[in-house]
């Protein structure tokens, strides 16, 4: 039996003229601002901030500092930053070691290998024993182009069955720069997705006094035709999808998600059970155990049924490539979410 | 820190009665249960009896004392060696030895840390306790805290790869405060551990990887306390290791003699026997 991978694997390719070529998205490459203003390095610069009021806040990183903006903070302060080398497991086990002396320790690698490679480590040496670890970790869901050896589907699936964990998943810099105070305060262990390099801030142009919030959904949009409920950098798609469809006379409101544990539920349902909109979850994570299947179960646990949607990555290890492609490949990009917004009314 | 300096309160009972102490305690809590992992329980004793009663500053009264040696036990199945001798040491009281594996005990049959007043983390998941030591003795360090942090682990370990990579973090960092002790009874849960992946060189490997090793027989008090002392008081910015070769159900001979396997099993008429046994050999 031949594999489907491996007769793909042999056909020869198309030259595409280098006027039409579309490079892949290097992992150091930050997401695509789309028209919005960025900020450089929030999270770097966050951390310092509070690290500037908070000796007990370290650093820890697995060869990636460079690449989860913590060489910000490492810059800053070189002695409250440790460099732990290419291994996983002792970065977390370490993490682990320095809260129970008392200090707050930031963890940074990539999703993948914190969610797939360190689980253990995290469940047992942090989550079980509740310390204030803060995970923090670049290349959430599709935002490289490298393949599945680099694109955390499934971290929040495997992150949400772990008890005491808060997971959060930032749309995008206000949400970084607001999530770390948040995360610090909060005493227990903390996974968040990170967005790195230069950041979109979006948030505050659709809602000029937006502010993240540990735990609670906000209403960004308003819109009487279709409620998005999303989280991470789908809210920023779900907001130019939505300025699309309006054009169309469609309106959508979008309620954005970071806080994915603990889920701020009783927003959820209230907005969905405000009668007659297409309930519509978007993620940038598999179906599989995300935000949309988090939605579904609440909403069904208190009754509230909906016509409901979900838009996420497939059950699938995903193409390599260049990640406009992806995103279109995958219905990620502001395009494909409009387009099946529209098939579902 | 010398051992003089040493808060713990200690009495003239010698060493090796404290060995045979955290032996009899181990076989009681074994025949409440009718099991427990009493062949490791016996082995490691007067490593147990050494680090508690001649290595390691703490205070009875006050478990978690900032200045405290950290004891971490990574071998979470141990933890009826450590229940012994934590009860020997004055932290537990010996009236809940009765309640070892019971519901609602503070003494379950694997150690975790939410659970057991001088239980300093969760083992049980192997591999797991050099690496979070790594991280105390970092942190130690930044508190400019002069204590110890102590890792006692099992031969079966060494097959975990974070073993290794906490080794060379160890190294890496210079952490003179970092005292592993690598129980070796040769023995995992299918058979020997030298026979399905095996760690030697040992001695060799750990100093490779810029440890200042020892090796000795873990059931020679003398040899075991000259250990411990070397490792304490050596001069070098590096991490220490001390590999005990001990024996599996030490001080019963007839457990010693059965065909050893990583849970050793002990008939229920057996435990009184063992402890008849043991009782013999009590020291003067």
């Amino acid at each position: 039996m031949t594999l489907a991978s491996m007769a793909r694997k042999y056909e020869p390719r198309k030259v595409t003229p280098a006027s039409e070529r579309v490079a892949t998205s290097a992992m150091i490459a930050s997401l695509a601002a789309e028209g919005y203003e960025t900020v450089s390095a929030p999270f770097g610069h966050a951390l310092v901030d509070a690290a500037r009021k908070n000796d007990k806040i370290v650093g820890l990183t697995a060869d990636l500092g460079k690449y989860t903006d913590l060489h910000i903070f490492g810059q800053e302060m070189p002695d409250r930053y440790y460099q732990m080398g290419m291994a996983e497991q002792l970065l977390m086990s370490a993490a682990a070691g320095m809260a129970r002396e008392g200090f707050i320790p930031f963890a940074t690698t990539y999703a993948v290998f914190a969610a797939r490679r360190a689980y253990d480590f995290i469940a047992m040496a942090i989550a079980e024993e509740n310390l204030p670890v803060k995970i923090v970790c670049a290349l959430p869901g599709l935002t490289t182009g490298y393949g599945p050896s680099h694109q955390a589907t499934e971290d929040l699936a495997i992150f949400r069955g772990l008890p005491n964990m808060v997971l959060i998943d930032p749309c995008d810099a206000d949400d970084i720069t607001g999530m770390v105070p948040q995360m610090i305060a909060y005493e227990g262990p903390v996974y968040a997705r990170l967005l790195r390099g230069k950041v979109p801030s979006v948030l505050r142009r659709h809602k000029p006094d937006y502010k993240f919030q540990l735990g609670m959904a906000q209403m960004i949009r308003e819109g009487n035709d279709v409620l998005v409920i999303s989280t991470g950098i789908m809210t920023m798609r779900a907001l130019d999808a939505a300025e699309v469809l309006a054009a169309d006379g469609v309106e959508v409101a979008v309620l954005h998600c970071p806080t994915i544990k603990p889920l701020d539920l009783d927003t959820i349902a209230a907005e969905a059970a405000k009668g007659g909109r297409l309930v519509v979850t978007a993620e940038n994570h598999t179906v599989i155990g995300g935000l949309g299947e988090a939605v579904a179960t609440g909403l069904m646990m208190r009754g509230i049924h909906p016509a409901f949607r979900m838009i996420g990555l497939p059950d699938a290890f995903l193409e390599a490539g260049a990640l406009p492609t992806l995103h279109d490949m995958y219905g990620l990009s502001v395009d494909k979410v409009t387009e099946q917004i529209r098939s579902w009314l | 820190m010398t051992i003089d300096s040493r808060s713990a309160a200690l009495t003239n009972t010698s060493l090796a009665m404290r060995a045979w102490n955290i032996r009899r305690k181990a076989l009681m809590m074994g025949e409440v249960q009718g099991q427990g992992y009493i062949g490791q329980a016996l082995g490691v004793a007067d490593v147990l009896a050494t680090a508690y009663f001649h290595a390691l500053d703490y205070r009875s009264d006050d478990p978690e004392w900032e200045g405290r040696d950290r004891f971490l036990l990574s071998i979470g199945h141990y933890a009826i060696a450590l229940y012994s001798v934590l009860m020997e040491a004055g932290i537990l009281p010996d009236e809940e030895l009765e309640t070892y594996g019971m519901d609602d005990s503070r003494m379950p049959m694997s150690g975790m840390a939410s659970y057991t007043p001088g239980m300093e983390i969760t083992g049980g998941s192997l591999g797991h306790g050099l690496g979070i030591a790594v991280g105390m003795a970092l942190g130690l360090k930044r508190k400019n805290n002069p204590a110890f942090v102590y890792n006692l682990m099992s031969d079966g370990e060494l097959g975990e790869g974070s073993t290794w990579e906490a080794a060379m973090s160890g190294a890496h960092h210079k952490l003179d405060n970092l005292i592993c002790l690598v129980d070796f009874n040769d023995q995992q849960a299918d058979g020997k551990s030298t026979e399905m992946l095996c760690s030697e060189p040992l001695t060799e490997k750990w100093e490779a990887f810029g440890w200042f090793a020892q090796r000795v027989d873990g059931n020679d008090l003398a040899a075991v306390v000259d250990a411990f002392d070397r490792a304490r008081s050596c001069s070098d910015a590096r991490p220490r290791v001390i590999i005990f070769d001990t024996t599996m159900c030490k001080g019963v001979p007839f457990l010693e003699r059965r065909e050893i396997t990583h849970f050793v099993r002990v008939e229920a008429d057996e435990w009184a026997k063992a402890l008849a046994v043991l009782d013999e050999g009590k020291p003067a």
